[in-house]
């Protein structure tokens, strides 16, 4: 027969191992299953230029949207023929813009962003610019390409 | 020997039926809406009867899922049906959990001893519309496509975490096929478990504390001296939640019959986001909130501080039972803020239903 106090002493050893037993075996499970959650960093291959499609059928006060790696990419023909290139992921939250004619301006239909044809937020909630890219023109086909 | 005398022997079902023939219903002015959680309940039943029957035809892959759903709706006999089913009771089961929120906040049966009741009942509101924004990218068309990039964005702005639980949503950097199947489990085996667990204990409860008498009620009783009529539950209240069943059903079959639920365009991830674009109508108000908020304010990004107030809001609700100190005052307080909700959602919808969606 142990004193009672060496038992109370045992009983609080145990409950402390039990404790110990509990955590460790919610943090094997736990910490896989969180990691498991989280998608692996799969690396995307920096683009540097993206063809912007035919140069001739894009008409003027136009525009369309083309992939630039996995984004999209906006490239719009002016009224006055001129092209312009920029990335098409509002920097609001994330929906794909469009180039309106009737006001000259890139605009989010999702939460009514605007910006201008270089790419500045102008009205509504983007609290960023677009990046804006060079384009040029070769054999017909628009060539767009990240600024140096 | 019969099979009761059977199954009597072997189940305490006499005795659970004795007991609810003893539970008594409180009946007064404001009853109808102890009817609204049972609703609620029944739509979660249809949810998961016609979610089981989707899931034999569904294909939660980027390159599949619409044209299954396509496949659904225009070859398998019903499908149109089921699917209509579905989207039917997802958003009346929704407006049903609304309702039942508003009443047992307005009719103050959170006070004690109903706190986890109607803490449980918060978490499900929460499971619900989670249930809803998992679902609505499930047919993977153009509006289901950017309501999922733009309500997966919104974490973004959190300082620190924000990216990491963007990712974590996503499953990846942007919407993809990842998603997808990322939120086809959510919706078709976590949530669903989450869920029949809590509403388990959630009906365990208000059987445990019997429905909640309204304080205006309560006084009146004390006042005349007559105790607040009742009803037995089994059968007149069992009779009348039925009878409240068959109505739901009929709306259900109604509106899915003459309304079927449209499909609408394949989502493009190379297309811009259509004019009009807006989430399903119980997110609206949040929606119409992140177009008000300017770019930065106070010094933050504008959608973190409205995220943020939406989110301490949500909190405060969730404590409600704890803020509230259940005097005449605490109670008035609590109505006319639970009004004043009411009324900004309602004429946030208003605003993004009258067009406030276009420039």
């Amino acid at each position: 027969m142990s004193a009672p106090g060496a038992r109370r002493e045992r009983r609080s050893f145990l409950n402390w191992l039990l404790g110990t037993w509990a955590a460790g075996v919610l943090a094997a499970i736990g910490f896989p299953v969180m990691r498991f959650l989280t998608p692996p960093d799969v690396p995307e291959p920096t683009t540097a230029a993206a063809s912007g499609g035919q140069a001739s059928t894009l008409l003027p006060n136009s525009f369309r949207i083309v992939p630039f790696g996995a984004k999209p990419a906006i490239v719009i023909r002016q009224a006055s023929g001129e092209l312009k290139a920029l990335s098409a992921t509002c920097t609001h939250l994330s929906c794909t813009v469009q180039y309106r004619g009737d006001m000259s301006q890139i605009w989010c239909a999702c939460h009514n962003g605007r910006y201008d044809l270089n790419g500045r937020n102008v009205a509504g909630p983007p609290p960023r610019p677009l990046e804006a890219f060079d384009v040029s023109v070769r054999n017909d086909e628009i060539v767009i390409s990240r600024r140096a | 020997m019969g099979l009761r005398h059977w199954l009597a022997e072997r189940a305490p079902v006499a005795e659970i039926i004795e007991e609810l023939e003893h539970k008594r219903v409180p009946q007064h002015r404001h009853s109808i809406y102890y009817y609204a959680g049972g609703a609620a309940l029944f739509f979660f039943m249809v949810q998961v009867v016609t979610g089981a029957l989707l899931l034999m035809y569904y294909r939660p892959s980027a390159s599949e899922a619409y044209e299954s759903v396509q496949f659904i709706m225009a070859r398998v006999p019903f499908g149109w049906l089921i699917r209509s089913i579905h989207s039917w009771s997802a958003n009346l089961m929704v407006g049903t959990v609304f309702i039942h929120l508003f009443s047992v906040l307005f009719l103050k049966s959170y006070r004690r001893p109903r706190e986890l009741t109607w803490m449980s009942g918060m978490v499900l509101f929460g499971l619900v519309l989670a249930f809803g924004f998992t679902g609505y990218l499930l047919p993977w068309n153009e509006l289901a496509y950017f309501a999922t990039r733009v309500g997966t964005a919104i974490p973004a702005s959190i300082p620190v975490v924000g990216e990491g639980l963007v990712r974590l949503l996503r499953g990846g950097n942007d919407v993809t096929g990842g998603t997808l199947t990322r939120f086809f489990g959510m919706h078709v085996a976590i949530l669903p478990g989450i869920c029949t667990i809590l509403i388990g204990l959630h009906v365990l409860l208000v059987q445990r504390h019997g429905m909640s008498v309204p304080p205006s009620i309560e006084a009146e009783s004390k006042a005349s001296g007559m105790p607040v009529p009742s009803v037995p539950f089994l059968p007149d209240y069992m009779l009348r939640d039925l009878f409240g069943w068959t109505l739901a059903l009929f709306a259900v079959a109604a509106l899915s019959a003459f309304l079927p639920w449209e499909l609408g365009k394949k989502a493009d991830l190379f297309a811009p986001a259509p004019a009009g674009i807006r989430p399903e109508w119980y997110f609206l108000w949040a929606f119409q909130t992140l177009k008000f908020v300017p770019a930065t304010l106070l010094g933050l990004e504008g959608e973190f501080v409205a995220s943020l107030a939406i989110g301490l809001g949500g909190l405060a609700l969730f404590a409600l039972p704890l803020l509230d100190r259940n005097t005449h005052t605490s109670r008035r307080i609590v109505t006319w803020m639970g009004a004043a909700v009411v009324l900004y959602i309602i004429a946030m919808t208003a605003l993004a239903l009258g067009g406030g969606a276009v420039q």
